[in-house]
């Protein structure tokens, strides 16, 4: 079996062709470079994404802090990792890179955190929050 | 009110202004509107950042943040929630408001980074009432992004560029029903890569050929009729279809945000930012621009590297060590839309950034008769970036012109 696929892994998004023989991927075409490899051996089989998302934050200058999987998970589980990370939240002060959650779904994946939140009364200027809209 | 002499002044606090303020260096001063610097990063919470600034792929608020850092080693000085309200030319003396009341800012060089403003729903002239309900994407973005609040329950998107593409996806996993996305051409606006990782992984159709007819509702949106589109883009009769959604997202384009210096600089009408040489000067010789102003880019690392050297040159014009050079004109030729810069300057670092107006496949990118670059796909959605060597820079700023052209290989 032939699949076409588009390799997600930079924005130029080379079209790969790629050979399925009894569930084992036997040929990989159009990549221009070694990751779309990789990319294509995992997609063939099993689907992986980064997510990328947001978690509450309790008395921060923000009320949401902006967060994304350290390695991609299984594209079939988003949806429920999803429910998970909604029910999350995390208290102020935020540190760029901390970990907000560990072994999502049982997996080895952790959530962290992609930017800083400083405590609300930190700052001196406007802070956004709901009530500035 | 207060009154400031600085050397350099950069005005907004995204890529390009924090790229530009940290080049520049001490002597500097950062004007942000918003409460803290960053632009529209800080909603971009997804990846595909950085791949070529940092190599590696970074989400919008981590490149934002490396950008915080060079910043903040630089030394220059940076006022948030800070509004430039006028520019007098002569002088020049800029006028702002901040937290601390007015302030009157007198620059030797401004670095004007202000980048783009979404192209609003009044310029479709779509039939129909106004209800509350309808929003461009960045708007709807930075509403689920940055406040926490999802803008309804079911929407529509209209327009399949990058933005457009990335907020359907968001919406569809914070909850929200997306119903499609409607695009006016045959070919999605954005990367091939959101197409798939945005729509095709969740299933979200993409109606090509089409666009918007009416929308409804009174207070809040009801629905909004889409209908197929000829070759002219007018739409077909009888091919109507009806989206009883509560929220319609508008991704149809940015437009570059130059009105406070347009009463006295010279504007490029098709870039519709002002006219820069590889300096990033403009015409005006005080005044340098950077980021999406100048033009629309497509890569956040391009904006920062456009940043950085508007920066040096303007620091370098504050302390009267800007050369002033000849100046050869570049001029567009065949299949040539977009075009940075303007013109050329001697002896400095050069980047032609440009963009076709129609598709080809093998193609050859000229510069006057001394570059000519195989380039295997140029697509009207991909910049493409010429970087001239030095000897061969050297060959055409002997001209007074030299014409840049793409042509079938
Ligand atoms: S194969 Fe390499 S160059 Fe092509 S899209 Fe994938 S990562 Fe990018």
């Amino acid at each position: 079996m032939e699949k076409k696929l588009t390799c997600v892994s930079c924005p130029i998004g080379c079209g790969i062709t790629v050979r399925i023989e009894d569930n084992v991927v036997t040929r990989i075409a159009g990549n221009q470079c070694p990751r779309g490899e990789t990319y294509a051996q995992q997609e063939a089989i099993d689907p992986m994404r980064v997510l990328s998302t947001s978690v509450r934050v309790i008395g921060g200058e923000f009320p949401l802090v902006s967060v994304k999987t350290d390695r991609p998970v299984p594209k079939r589980l988003i949806l429920q990792i999803m429910n998970y990370v909604r029910t999350l939240s995390i208290e102020a002060p935020v540190k760029i890179g901390q970990v907000v959650a560990e072994y999502l779904l049982g997996m080895s994946a952790s959530l962290v955190a992609t930017r800083e939140v400083h405590l609300a009364q930190q700052r001196t200027s406007r802070s956004i929050s709901e009530n500035s809209l | 009110m207060r009154e400031k002499v600085v050397d350099v002044l950069v005005v907004g606090g995204g890529a390009a202004g924090m790229a530009a303020a940290a080049s520049a260096g001490a002597q500097t001063l950062l004007l942000e509107c918003d409460a803290e610097v960053g632009g529209v990063l800080n909603q971009c919470i997804h990846t595909g950042f950085g791949l070529h600034r940092y190599r590696e792929e970074l989400t919008g608020p981590e490149f934002g943040h490396r950008l915080l850092g060079e910043l903040e080693r630089s030394r220059a000085e940076v006022i948030s929630g800070c509004t430039v309200i006028d520019i007098e030319h002569h002088g020049p003396v800029v006028h702002a408001v901040g937290p601390e009341g007015r302030l009157r800012i007198r620059p030797k060089a401004l670095v004007w980074a202000t980048g783009a403003g979404e192209r609003p729903f009044g310029s479709l002239m779509t039939p129909g009432p106004r209800p509350a309900g309808i929003f461009t994407a960045g708007l709807a973005q930075r509403f689920v992004n940055i406040h926490g609040f999802l803008p309804g329950k079911r929407a529509l998107i209209l327009g399949s560029g990058d933005i457009g593409l990335i907020m359907a996806r968001r919406l569809h996993l914070e909850g929200m029903e997306v119903a499609a996305v409607v695009e006016v051409q045959p070919f999605p606006g954005g990367l091939t890569r959101n197409v798939v990782q945005c729509l095709e992984d969740y299933n979200i159709p993409l109606l090509l050929c089409h666009g918007i007819t009416e929308v409804h509702g009174r207070d809040r949106l009801t629905g909004v009729t889409i209908a197929q589109v000829d070759k002219s883009r007018l739409p077909i009769a009888g091919s109507e279809r009806h989206f009883a959604v509560d929220t319609l997202i508008l991704s149809i384009g940015l437009i570059p945000e130059n009105e406070l210096i347009l009463p006295f600089t010279p504007i490029d009408p098709v870039n519709r930012g002002p006219r820069v040489n590889s300096l990033m000067q403009t015409e005006v010789p005080w005044l340098f621009a950077a980021g999406n102003n100048v033009v629309i880019f497509d890569l956040v690392d391009t904006v920062a590297a456009v940043g950085e050297m508007a920066g040096a040159s303007a620091a370098l014009y504050a302390r009267g060590e800007l050369p002033q050079e000849r100046l050869t004109r570049l001029v567009r030729g065949e299949n040539v839309l977009h075009l940075v810069p303007s013109s050329l300057v001697a002896e400095s670092p050069t980047v032609l950034y440009l963009r076709v107006s129609r598709p080809i496949n093998a193609a050859m990118v000229h510069v006057g008769d001394v570059i000519s670059r195989k380039q295997s796909v140029v697509r009207p959605s991909e910049m493409i970036e010429i970087h001239i060597p030095q000897d061969a820079l050297r060959e055409l700023v002997k001209k007074d012109e030299v014409h840049v052209k793409v042509t079938e290989g």
